[in-house]
C-alpha cells in the first residue's frame, strides 16, 4: 500500500471496561480528505489521538506515512500536523510568537508570516492570543499544524463552536491544504462540513464503522436522493403503519421521527401523488408535508435510529 | 506534491533557544509574577524591617510609688528615667498594661522594694538601671572606672538576618509556583499534549523551564540584595559568585520540586493545595523569619534536612559571615539530593496529558 497515507487495521481501545473503539478498519491514499463523522462519544477522538501517537491501542495495526509509532515517532511528527480539540494556546504570546515557536520544532517548515497570510491573520501578527476571537484562535491553532509543512493534517472537531463564517474560513484553509495534494484526516459530527469537505468518509458509532464510502455513495446507498417528509392529523384513528407506506411506488425506505414519517423516495413526482393516494383511501388527513435532498444526516438515521446530534 | 518550506533547517538548539523565550515573555508579561518575585518580598523586608528594627533603650518607665518620694527624686536626677509618681493603685495597673517596666515602692523604713516581670528581658534590665541609680544616690562608689562606647555593626540586625532569608523563601516560592502552576496549567490547556504531538524533545522542554528559574534566580538575587545593600546596608561578606552559586542550586532544587508537585495534577485547586503543603512547613520551620534554633531540639534534625533551611543557612553563612562554599557542604548535598530526587521522580510520574 505505498499510497496510503493511513491504514488503521482492527483497531481497539479499552479503558478498563469500556471499549471506545471496537474494530475500526479504514484505509486513507495520499491526497485524500477522510472524514470520521459520528456523534459525541462515538470513539472519533480516542481514534485520532491513536494516529497521532499520543494514545497508545490497546491493540490493532496502525500505519501512518509508511511507518509505525513506537519506533519511528520522531519521523511521523515531522511529517504530520495537528490540531486537537479544542487547544488553548498562550494567551500572552502574540500570534506570531506563537507560529515560531511551534515551527522551531521542525527541522524544516514554513514560514510563519506565509502560514499567517494563509490562514488571514497577517493583520493580527503582534496581536497577543488572549485578543483573538474563538474563529481566529481556531484558525491559529490550525496554522500551529500546518507550520511544520506536513504531508499529513490531522484535525478533530476543527469548527465546533464556531460561528458560521468562522467556520467558512477554517474550511477554506482546508481546501486550499487539499488543493496541494496533501492528506487529511479530519472528524466531525456536523453533516455539512463532512459533505463539503471530505472525499470519502466513515460512519462510526458506538467505536465501529457502520458505513463507509464517499458522501455520494452513502446518501445513494438510502435507495434515492430525496427525502419526503409526511405528518398526519391527530385523530382516533390509529396512525398509518411504516410497513404500510414502505409499499408506496418509489419510497425505498420509511422512518417515524418526532412523530413525522420520513420516506427516503428515488423519485418525489412518482412518490409524492401515491402517498398522497394512500392517506385519503385510508381515511387519514394529511397535516404537513416537506421534501428535501437527503444528507448524510438522513443515512445516519437510517443505520442507527437516532439523530447525530441527540446527546 | 507542492512543497512550501522557507529553506531554513532547524536545529535542536533554535527549539530550545525558542522554547526558553517564549517561557520567558511568558512570565514577564504576568504581572502576578513581577509582583511576588519583586515587590512581595521587598515590602515585606521593609514592614518586618521596620517592626523589628533594633532600637537603643533610651528611657526607662518607671512608676514610684507616693511612699518612696527619696527614691523618686533620686531617680528624676538620673538621665534615660522616665518617672512617674503615682499611687499604689495606679502604679500597679501600669505595670499589668505594660506602660512601665518596674514599680519603685518602699516601706516607712526607707527600704526599696521593686516589682517588675523578671522573664522579660526590659524589664529585668529596667531593674539594673533604676537600682544602680539609687545605689549612686545612696553613695555607693564604683571600684573600677569604666566607659562606653556604642558600636552597631551592620550584619548582626534583624534586616540583615532578614534579606538572606526572604531571598530563599522567593526561590522557594518562585520555583513552586513557576513550575507547579504554569506545568498543571498548560496541561489543562491540552498544550502539553499538543506540545509532544510535535517533533520537540520531551527533554528540551524540562530544561528550557529549569534554564528561566535559573535566569529568574539571577535577577532576584541581583535586585534582592541590591536592595538590602542599598535601603538598610545589609553586607556581603563572602563572594558574590558563591551567593549566584548557591541561588542558581537552589532555583534547580525547587524548580524540580515544583515538577514533582506538578507531575499528575490535572486541576489548580489540587496543585495549589500541594504546593501549600509543600512549602507551609518551610515558610514556618525553616529559619526565614526567626532562626530555625527556636524549636525543640528534637525536630532540630529533621527541620536540618528540610531544603529551605539548608538554602536560608547557607545564604546567612556567605552573606553574613562570608563563609566560603566548601564550608557548606553538608546544606549543598541537602539541596543537591532533594533536586535530584525530585527531578528523577517527577519526571517519571509525568503525564503529558
Amino acid at each position: 500500500m505505498a499510497d496510503a497515507a493511513v491504514v488503521v487495521r482492527d483497531l481497539w481501545k479499552k479503558y478498563g471496561d469500556v471499549e471506545a473503539v471496537r474494530g475500526l478498519s479504514f484505509d486513507i491514499p495520499v491526497g485524500e480528505c477522510f472524514g470520521l463523522l459520528g456523534p459525541n462519544g462515538a470513539g472519533k477522538t480516542t481514534t485520532i489521538e491513536i494516529l497521532e501517537g499520543l494514545n497508545p491501542p490497546t491493540s490493532g495495526d496502525v500505519t501512518v506515512l509508511g511507518r509505525r509509532w513506537g519506533r519511528d515517532d520522531r519521523d511521523i511528527r515531522e511529517r504530520l500536523g495537528v490540531c486537537l480539540q479544542q487547544t488553548v494556546l498562550s494567551p500572552k504570546l502574540e500570534v506570531h510568537e506563537t507560529l515560531e515557536l511551534f515551527r522551531s520544532f521542525y527541522r524544516e517548515g514554513r514560514a510563519p508570516a506565509d502560514v499567517m497570510t494563509e490562514v488571514g491573520l497577517t493583520e493580527k501578527a503582534q496581536a497577543r492570543v488572549a485578543t483573538l476571537s474563538g474563529g481566529q484562535q481556531q484558525r491559529l491553532a490550525v496554522a500551529c499544524a500546518l507550520v511544520g509543512d506536513p504531508e499529513l493534517l490531522f484535525l478533530d472537531e476543527p469548527t465546533t463552536g464556531l460561528d458560521p463564517q468562522s467556520r467558512r474560513g477554517v474550511w477554506e484553509v482546508v481546501n486550499r491544504f487539499k488543493e496541494r495534494r496533501r492528506t487529511v484526516l479530519l472528524t466531525t459530527h456536523y453533516m455539512d462540513e463532512a459533505e463539503r469537505l471530505c472525499d470519502r468518509l466513515a460512519i462510526v458509532d458506538h467505536g465501529r464503522v457502520i458505513a463507509q464510502g464517499t458522501p455520494r455513495e452513502l446518501i445513494t446507498s438510502l435507495g434515492g436522493d430525496h427525502v419526503v417528509e409526511i405528518s398526519v392529523a391527530e385523530s382516533d384513528k390509529p396512525r398509518p403503519a411504516a410497513a404500510d407506506l414502505q409499499t408506496i411506488p418509489s419510497v425505498r425506505s420509511v422512518h417515524v421521527q418526532a412523530g413525522h414519517f420520513v420516506l427516503t423516495v428515488a423519485e418525489p413526482h412518482v412518490a409524492i401523488p401515491g402517498a398522497l393516494e394512500r392517506l385519503r383511501a385510508g381515511g387519514w388527513e394529511l397535516a404537513g408535508l416537506t421534501t428535501r435532498h437527503a444528507s448524510l444526516e438522513d443515512v445516519f438515521v437510517s443505520l442507527t435510529g437516532r439523530q447525530l446530534r441527540d446527546e | 506534491m507542492s512543497s512550501l518550506t522557507d529553506g531554513r533547517h532547524l536545529t535542536r538548539g533554535d527549539a530550545l533557544r525558542t522554547l526558553c523565550v517564549s517561557r520567558f515573555r511568558q512570565f514577564y508579561r504576568e504581572s502576578e509574577v513581577i509582583f511576588w518575585s519583586f515587590l512581595f518580598p521587598i515590602g515585606l523586608s521593609i514592614a518586618l524591617g521596620a517592626a523589628f528594627r533594633n532600637r537603643p533603650v533610651v528611657t526607662v518607665p518607671v512608676a514610684v510609688t507616693t511612699s518612696a518620694t527619696s527614691a523618686a527624686a533620686a531617680l528624676q536626677g538620673t538621665p534615660g528615667m522616665e518617672v512617674a509618681v503615682v499611687s499604689e493603685d495606679e502604679a500597679a495597673r501600669r505595670l499589668r498594661v505594660g506602660r512601665v517596666d518596674i514599680v519603685v515602692t518602699a516601706d516607712a523604713k526607707g527600704a526599696v522594694t521593686y516589682r517588675f516581670d523578671d522573664s522579660r528581658p526590659e524589664a529585668a534590665m529596667a531593674r539594673l538601671r533604676v537600682d544602680a541609680a539609687l545605689q549612686k544616690a545612696a553613695g555607693r562608689t564604683d571600684p573600677l572606672s569604666t566607659q562606653d562606647q556604642p558600636v552597631r555593626e551592620a550584619g548582626s540586625r534583624y534586616i540583615d538576618f532578614l534579606i538572606p532569608g526572604i531571598l530563599g523563601m522567593n526561590l522557594m516560592s518562585g520555583g513552586l509556583w513557576g513550575m507547579g502552576f504554569h506545568l498543571v496549567d498548560l496541561r489543562i490547556k491540552k498544550l502539553l499534549k499538543r506540545l509532544v504531538a510535535t517533533p520537540m524533545h520531551r527533554a528540551d522542554f524540562m530544561i528550557a523551564q529549569m534554564v528561566i528559574r535559573v535566569v529568574f534566580a539571577f535577577i532576584e538575587v541581583t535586585f534582592l540584595l541590591g536592595f538590602g545593600w542599598l535601603a538598610f546596608g545589609v553586607p556581603v561578606r563572602g563572594s558574590i559568585l558563591a551567593v549566584l552559586a548557591l541561588a542558581v542550586l537552589g532555583a534547580l532544587a525547587f524548580g524540580a520540586i515544583g515538577l514533582l508537585v506538578a507531575s499528575r495534577a490535572t486541576t489548580i485547586e489540587k496543585v495549589s493545595g500541594l504546593m501549600n503543603v509543600v512549602m507551609m512547613p518551610m515558610f514556618i520551620c525553616s529559619g526565614t523569619f526567626f532562626s530555625a534554633d527556636r524549636f525543640p531540639a528534637f525536630s532540630k534534625p529533621f527541620i536540618q534536612l528540610l531544603p529551605l533551611t539548608a538554602l536560608n543557612d547557607a545564604f546567612r553563612a556567605v552573606i553574613l559571615e562570608g563563609a566560603t562554599l566548601a564550608s557548606q557542604a553538608g546544606e549543598l548535598g541537602v539541596l543537591a539530593a532533594w533536586g535530584v530526587v525530585s527531578f528523577v521522580v517527577g519526571l517519571r510520574l509525568f503525564r503529558w496529558s
